[in-house]
């Protein structure tokens, strides 16, 4: 589960990592008032979409006005916020479409000494979650990752006992900071030591997947301040989380993945033209890299688990046969648990329930087959029957041309 | 031999009394697995299925004398499970259960992994954990410990692991079809930890007498099957073939499985293919076509 950057800043200031001062508007009004009350003679307004590359992204319809503005009065908040809020913002991550922005973040700004980068992920190889530093703050980490990976550092930490402090003097004095807080800083920065180690902390209590911070700003005081903060958190564990259920924003959120979601089914929208519908994700991937391996273009990823009944099927359908790009559909079924007879009489169901307006593309396969190859027969829809995986894949790509 | 579990493994359901639990332990008894302990806490001293359920696993271990257990609590309760069956014994555990906090599963790593060393370095591990998220291990006409349909498979050489489900059966019922049965199948699980990694089974498989060739079932994400490659070029002489799905998946989406993700540009299908065919291991360009691949692999070296 993603959330916005006020959001995780609040996690934040709460377990004492320190971020800049800062107000949520929703209104141009808001944002005015927000600029007036931090009191300083600069802000930043920021636009809160879940999609990253905000700083470089372009309203749609005004590709003046860019995601993250600068303004040095109250009535230039106001403008940067009406020109961003309820318009679409276009970012490398959110496709041509762009994302509604429907609040911004103000905040005080800080002088900038340097930008370093700090996040936080689980290290498969290693098992442990992993504190990763680098000192090419502020860029495409990503792209740091690929051409440069000597400069990001990686301190994987035991999530009970949680990042030591030899650890945070072993990464400052590679990032050259000074592990130990010079006081008198302004905003309520700390030391390095602090900060990192609250962000460790706060990883571990929420059940993070990421946390985050790009840039990590350095002030002239020597102080350290998260200036974004990126925090996800583990959907299987969010059940002890209660209190993070208040942050989700389903708006930000592709409408078929959450009513997918809703149903029991995993759902990825994708943007080719032959729907899928599959039972587990590994041959959920599979038929879309045959699909595309005979020359077409899958719709959507989607698997409807390993007990799917009826009504799962018929959602499934309605939600494939809402895609207008959708020219075909391919149900790959690998019935094992699941019986071939149970989904052929789902298909047979959802299918005159549904009202199929495009070809439909049936490959069954395992626990009773010749019963459920002989329901759909049967049945008098029109399901174009495929003896095997190959077969499948050339008669959808076929009836989606 | 086949490897991790044969006719003799005792099993034990964790889980037993639960939904799924009942109903897949039912199958593996019809299949001729010796499942012959439930655990439930609470429900100590009922039967279920015909064998008696306990408290704690550990009265299943003094009193049924089981080595291998099946895990089908609620994702909740699984780490503490797995660290119970591990504590009272148990060498095999294979968690079947999905949606295991991530986080769990590092802390059960970890203490898995220092149980390892503290077992000493040149002992095999003591305690092999299978999972979470996974469909089970099967050997066939032996034992089945987990959700697979039993039927699709037949006995004989080639051993298949797979971080996948329903593609795993797929693989098998081709490898079924063309007259290769299978000595052991191994669902790895789909999660970012699991407990049991492609190196581990390749060590199994390569020093039990009854694995001929091997069929490995990657997908994207993580750097798993690349390791695996590095290892199987140094280590292992058997015919290998392997399919990997994902390769039309796109960066940053999550597939089903959490571990299915394209991060950072790494965990790519073409990567992983490269470091396949650089250990010349064959690679199926198809899922129709895992088991003419192992077929062309055997072939290759004969």
């Amino acid at each position: 589960m993603k959330i916005h950057e006020f959001q995780a800043k609040e996690l934040l200031r709460k377990a004492g990592v320190a971020v800049p001062q800062h107000m949520v508007a929703t209104t141009a009004d808001e944002a005015a008032a927000a600029f007036k009350q931090l009191g300083g003679p600069l802000a930043i307004v920021k636009a809160q979409i879940h999609a990253g590359g905000r700083g470089k992204g372009t309203i749609k319809d005004n590709p003046q006005q860019r995601g993250v503005q600068l303004v040095r009065s109250a009535d230039e908040a106001a403008k940067v916020a009406r020109n961003l809020i309820g318009n679409k913002l276009v970012t490398i991550q959110t496709g041509p479409e762009g994302q509604t922005v429907r609040r911004v973040l103000v905040e005080a700004g800080c002088d900038i000494a340097r930008e370093l980068y700090l996040g936080i992920v689980i290290d498969r190889a290693a098992a442990m979650p992993v504190l990763m530093a680098s000192s090419a703050g502020g860029m495409n980490i990503e792209e740091v990752a690929e051409k440069t990976p000597h400069l990001i550092l990686k301190e994987p930490f035991c999530p009970d006992a949680g990042l030591q402090p030899y650890q945070v003097r072993k990464l400052a004095a590679k990032l050259d900071l000074n592990p130990s807080p010079i006081r008198g800083g302004v905003r309520g920065g700390g030391s390095a030591e602090k900060f990192m180690r609250s962000l460790c902390r706060v990883f571990v209590d929420l059940d993070c997947s990421l946390a985050e911070i790009n840039p990590l700003v350095v002030t002239k005081l020597g102080d350290l301040i998260a200036l974004d903060a990126k925090i996800s958190f583990d959907d299987n564990a969010l059940f002890r989380h209660p209190e993070l259920a208040e942050l989700r924003d389903t708006s930000e959120e592709d409408p078929n993945e959450l009513r997918a979601a809703a149903a029991g089914l995993s759902y990825v929208q994708l943007d080719g033209s032959i729907g899928c519908l599959v039972n587990g994700a590994g041959l959920a991937m599979a038929t879309m890299d045959l699909i595309k391996l005979h020359g077409g273009e899958p719709a959507n990823f989607l698997d409807v688990g390993g007990g799917a009944n009826t009504e799962q099927v018929t959602e499934a359908f309605r939600i494939l046969l809402s895609d207008k790009e959708v020219k075909a559909v391919l149900v790959n079924i690998f019935g094992g648990i699941m019986r071939c007879t149970t989904i052929a009489q789902a298909i047979v169901e959802a299918y005159k329930q549904v009202g199929f307006n495009v070809p439909l593309v049936v490959r069954l396969e395992g626990t009773e087959v010749e019963q459920g190859r002989k329901i759909l027969a049967e049945s008098g829809v029109n399901i174009i029957a495929a003896k095997d995986l190959t077969d499948a894949a050339n008669k959808v790509v076929a009836a989606a041309k | 031999m086949s490897i991790l579990i044969n006719k003799n493994t005792r099993v034990v359901c964790q889980g037993i009394t639960g939904k799924a639990g009942e109903f897949h332990s039912k199958n593996c008894l019809e299949y001729g697995t010796k499942l012959v302990a439930g655990v439930t806490p609470g429900k100590g001293g009922q039967t279920a299925l015909g064998v008696p359920v306990f408290d704690t696993v550990y009265e299943a271990v003094e009193k049924e004398g089981v080595d291998a257990a099946m895990i089908f609590v609620p994702a909740a309760f699984t780490a503490d499970a797995i660290l119970e069956s591990v504590d009272a014994g148990c060498t095999v555990v294979v968690a079947i259960t999905e949606g295991v906090p991530v986080l769990d599963m590092v802390r059960v790593y970890n203490r898995l992994q220092t149980e390892r060393r503290a077992a000493g370095a040149s002992s095999p591990p003591c305690v092999r954990l299978v999972g979470p998220n996974c469909p089970g291990v099967i050997t066939p006409e032996e034992c089945k410990i987990g959700i697979m349909p039993g039927y699709i498979h037949k006995k004989g050489g080639v051993g298949v692991m797979s971080r996948s489900g329903t593609l795993t059966y797929e693989a098998v019922w081709q490898l079924s079809n063309v007259g290769l049965g299978q000595s052991t199948c191994v669902g790895l699980g789909g999660d970012p930890i699991v407990g049991t990694s492609f190196i581990d089974l390749l060590e199994l498989y390569q020093d039990d007498d009854q694995t001929e060739a091997i069929l490995m079932i990657g997908e994207i994400g993580g750097t798993a099957e690349e390791e695996a490659a590095a290892f199987a070029l140094e280590h292992v002489t058997k015919p290998m073939a392997a399919f990997i799905a994902g390769r039309t998946a796109p960066k940053g989406k999550r597939m089903g499985h959490a571990g299915a993700i394209i991060a950072g540009g790494k965990g790519t299908a073409a990567e992983k293919i490269a470091a396949l065919e650089a250990a010349n291991i064959e690679v199926a360009q198809s899922p129709a076509d895992m088991g003419a691949a192992l077929q062309r692999a055997i072939k290759r070296t004969t």
